[in-house]
């Protein structure tokens, strides 16, 4: 195996192994910022090992039980560490410490599987505590979580490496300096939290689904990799209903991915998309996701409602079979669980679906004065497209400038702009 | 990207590599990389078709040793991912062969 080809495979052990290792050794040391350190310290010892000894049979159990002994070294030789871990609460158990001083060297047996799963879920909590802002929780978690690098977290949200090394390690400070513990959150405070890291995992997919800015229409690599969270944190907390809601609302909106964009990148939209290329895969694993969170028995919250609302779309075999009605009684749904002017909005799309372009238009007009859509480019895309239906050219093409002025996303733009321009041509 | 991951030949299976193997499929599963996983039936029905003229052949096949036994489908984020898989795989299932290929479709 050449030098290159070791490098590459570090790289894959690294990518499927670091969460694991990082929220274990969270779990020992009672500190991200030591636990990512020490992690990454294995890391480098198998960049300048393995080249020359090959890659060891158990890859990450020799990346684990070497970032562990490494904590045992600075543990012993850091009184002042031992000390601030004791003033933060954290207690090393008995059992726990058993682990680091004692334990086996080269096997995992100290973590059983349970015990992973457990850190994992710690780990998602802490990366995406409250306390934290949104952008620095997406950070942290693809970080912690996804063993992104720096840099490629910088290149998915067209930032520099410096501004996103900075926001991690802000984000850790900030967790240190609130004494966040490494753990589970108790019962009273779940709901909230667990809000959070949804919240954080579906702003990861929404940037690869709608790049907010910048000349690609979508980035799929963020998508499958908040995917790929949500997925984890359904087997990590089976019982929780709107994990899978929100998994079933990602595997069906992924199923459109190659559909959704043309061969210059331009966006479809869902009624004009090829439903021949959705993959058949992804919708029945969200029409599965979905039906676990039904299974729960639980009024449905505003992630369970819209993946019931993608899964009438993926059910309907052509555009002009869309349950309209249905969509639209689910939107009144989720304004109901959670009111906010961009749900009102994609009520008005569906009830100008369902019962005539008039009666969308009503709603749409409602929301004008709204504060929050003030610079929210669909909101013009729609009337625009209600008044063209209406047959109102004049006034549609101005709302379809107006939106295309709000737009930051390239492709995005020249839709609009090709439709104002189309609204022109007609007498 | 998705890759199909297939064995044409192995040991059989003894309680120990059935153990290990069930918690390695687990495992995967729980990390939202396995898709879908299975063992093919031997025997089989051969299709050929020549001009849209279809053939049908009941199996077992004298060319045996190109049949697929059993497969998994993961969805990972690079091909050096697959084969970390497949060799984790390999070390539980000890002996044998098969292939690691990309599937083209969702991206």
């Amino acid at each position: 195996m050449t030098a290159a080809e070791t490098h590459r495979a570090i790289d894959a052990v690294w990518r499927l192994e670091s969460a694991r290792i990082i929220a274990g050794l969270a779990r020992l040391t009672g500190d991200l910022s030591l636990a990512e350190d020490l992690a990454q310290d294995a890391l480098v010892a198998a960049l300048s090992q393995w080249p020359g000894s090959g890659i060891p049979p158990s890859p990450g159990a020799w990346l684990m039980s070497t970032a562990r002994h490494r904590a045992i070294d600075r543990l012993r030789r850091d009184e002042r560490l031992r000390r601030n871990l004791g003033q933060l609460g954290h207690e090393l158990q008995a059992k726990q410490q058993a682990a680091v001083f004692d334990g086996p060297a080269d096997t995992e047996a100290a973590l059983d599987a349970g015990e992973v799963q457990d850190d994992l879920l710690r780990l998602m909590f802490v990366a995406c505590h409250p306390v934290l802002s949104a952008e620095a929780r997406v950070a942290l978690t693809l970080r912690l979580l996804g063993g992104l690098t720096t840099d490629e977290i910088a290149r998915a949200y067209l930032a520099t490496e410096p501004t996103i090394a900075q926001r991690i390690v802000r984000a850790k400070r900030a967790l240190a300096r609130k004494q966040i513990p490494f753990e589970v959150p108790a019962a009273g405070e779940r709901a909230a939290r667990l809000a959070s890291v949804l919240e954080a995992i579906y702003l990861i997919f929404n940037e690869g689904y709608t790049a907010t800015a910048g000349p690609d229409w979508a980035r799929p690599e963020l998508c499958y990799e908040a995917l790929r969270l949500g997925r984890m944190l359904a087997e990590l907390s089976p019982d929780e209903p709107e994990v899978h809601g929100l998994v079933a609302l990602m595997e069906i909106q992924s199923s459109r991915l190659r559909a959704r964009a043309g061969p210059a990148g331009q966006p479809i939209p869902l009624l004009e998309q090829n439903r021949g290329r959705w993959d058949r895969l992804l919708i029945r694993r969200g029409f599965a996701a979905l039906l676990r969170a039904e299974r729960l028995g639980q009024p449905p919250g505003p992630y369970v409602v819209q993946a019931a609302i993608a899964v009438c779309h993926a059910q309907a075999a052509s555009a002009a079979d869309t349950d309209w009605p249905r969509i639209a009684a689910l939107y009144q749904t989720l304004a109901a669980v959670a009111p906010g002017p961009v749900a009102e909005l994609n009520r008005a799309v569906a009830v100008a679906m369902a019962y005539g372009p008039a009666r969308g238009l009503e709603l749409a007009d409602a929301l004008a004065g709204q504060p929050e859509l003030r610079r929210y480019h669909l909101l013009p895309s729609v009337r625009g497209d209600l008044l063209a239906k209406l047959g109102r050219p004049a006034e549609a093409q101005a709302e379809f400038a107006r939106a295309a002025g709000l737009t930051r996303n390239e492709q995005e733009r020249a839709v609009l702009l090709r439709r104002a321009a189309e609204c022109g041509g007609q007498p | 990207m998705r890759f199909l991951m297939t064995t044409t030949a192995g040991d059989p299976p003894d309680e120990e590599m059935m153990t290990d193997m069930g918690k390695f499929v687990e495992e995967l599963t729980r990390a939202g990389v396995l898709l879908a996983t299975g063992g093919l039936d031997p025997v089989g029905t051969r299709v050929t078709a020549s001009g849209g003229q279809v053939t049908l052949t009941d199996g077992p096949f004298a060319e045996a040793k190109e049949a697929i036994i059993s497969f998994a489908l993961v969805d990972v984020r690079s091909r050096d991912e697959a084969i970390e898989l497949a060799k984790r795989f390999w070390q539980i299932a000890r002996t044998g062969e098969g292939a690691i290929q990309q599937v083209y479709g969702p991206e």
